[in-house]
């Protein structure tokens, strides 16, 4: 199974390093070359310098024969424009993009967009956990 | 009409004087708090300061009032693009347009929808095309509701087409060539038309495959 992640900052490489160890082919995309140090010295998968709005790059990084694309670059827009482009231009079905506005990661879902909200997540992990201990101590 | 107006730099800025002028009303959106101090001096309560992109910020500028018409005129693409998605898709404004600041992004906003779409350097590049005849290709005219160009290509003595009949020469899918014009009069192109060094061939063409039409008519470069 082949899985191109733009954007290979803290989320996207670690992402990228999961996968590869689970044997698919993985492509990381990031705007800085530096960020294939990340990847760790044994990485065997492809990297590929440049812009996710590039399609050009896009394209180099296999996302028209991609299985699964993942898009974590630091900008929220910037992810949910790529995984538009990854979606329709390019066809793939299983793009998962991360949205750190908890609203826009809602309103892009209704759009059919695989939206993951950090935010949002720690929000209610937050409150359940002051909720469960509440519980315990009374 | 009620208007939002999303980036508060040069175009933003002048739009909004102009839109106040023409007393509509007018809430302006831009998210560096020194700038928008200086559009406040000017624009007073219309300018709103935050991040265009953040729902809450677009519902404070009154887009769910709801806004006739939003401008998304920030000088970043992806924001643009976002800006009128929610506009539109969220907030259901009528009439978006958009500020496309690097043509390459043009195809993201057609691919996406946004068929209101403006772009200086595409419009300076295309009047500099228009200028410059050995170009081989000038941009007539772009339907962009329609998602077609209408493009004129001078046929020389290098061009890949010349001796071929129309019929058989392969041009992009979702494109065709309308007119030849020769020794100054124009015919309608049909298969067993012939073309000749010195034709003007008219083509409509889906925007975006240009490139493709150029290499098959005009020489290689």
């Amino acid at each position: 199974m082949k899985l191109v992640v733009i954007g290979c900052g803290r989320v996207g490489s670690a992402v990228a390093r999961d996968f590869a160890a689970d044997g698919w082919e993985v492509t990381a995309v990031d705007q800085k070359k530096e960020a294939l140090g990340r990847l760790g010295d044994a990485w065997e998968g492809r990297f590929v310098v440049g812009h996710g709005m590039d399609s050009q790059i896009l394209r180099r990084a296999g996302a028209h024969e991609a299985d699964a694309v993942v898009v974590a670059t630091n900008g929220d827009n910037t992810n949910l424009v790529i995984a538009q482009v990854v979606q329709k231009r390019f066809g793939v079905e299983n793009v998962v993009v991360r949205v750190l506005d908890p609203a826009r990661a809602q309103f892009y879902a209704t759009l059919g967009l695989q939206t993951v909200c950090p935010t949002q997540t720690a929000i209610s992990e937050l409150g359940n956990r002051v909720r469960r201990t509440a519980q315990v101590l009374a | 009409m009620k208007a939002v107006v999303a980036g508060g730099g040069k175009v933003g800025a002048n739009v909004v004087r102009s839109l106040l002028a023409m007393h509509h009303d007018v809430t302006l959106i831009e998210q560096r708090p020194y700038r928008h101090e200086r559009l406040v001096e000017e624009f007073g309560d219309a300018a709103v300061l935050g991040d265009a992109t953040e729902m809450h910020v677009l519902e404070a500028a009154g887009i769910a009032r709801p806004a006739d018409l939003a401008l998304a005129l920030t000088g970043d693409d992806e924001d643009n693009l976002v800006i009128c998605q929610l506009a539109r898709d969220a907030y259901r404004v009528p009439k978006v347009v958009a500020r496309v600041n690097d043509p390459r992004n043009q195809e993201h906003f057609d691919l996406l929808g946004i068929g209101q779409t403006v772009c200086a350097a595409a419009n300076i590049l295309g009047l500099v095309e228009h200028e410059v005849p050995d170009y081989g290709m000038v941009h007539l005219l772009e339907l962009r509701k329609e998602n077609l160009e209408i493009v004129e290509l001078q046929i020389d003595r290098d061009s890949p087409a010349c001796g071929k009949r129309v019929g058989g020469i392969r041009v992009p899918d979702g494109s065709r060539l309308i007119s030849v014009m020769r020794n100054g009069r124009s015919e309608l192109a049909d298969d067993s038309t012939v073309i000749r060094p010195g034709d003007q061939v008219l083509a409509v063409l889906e925007p975006g495959t240009e490139d493709e039409l150029r290499r098959a008519l005009l020489r290689s470069r």
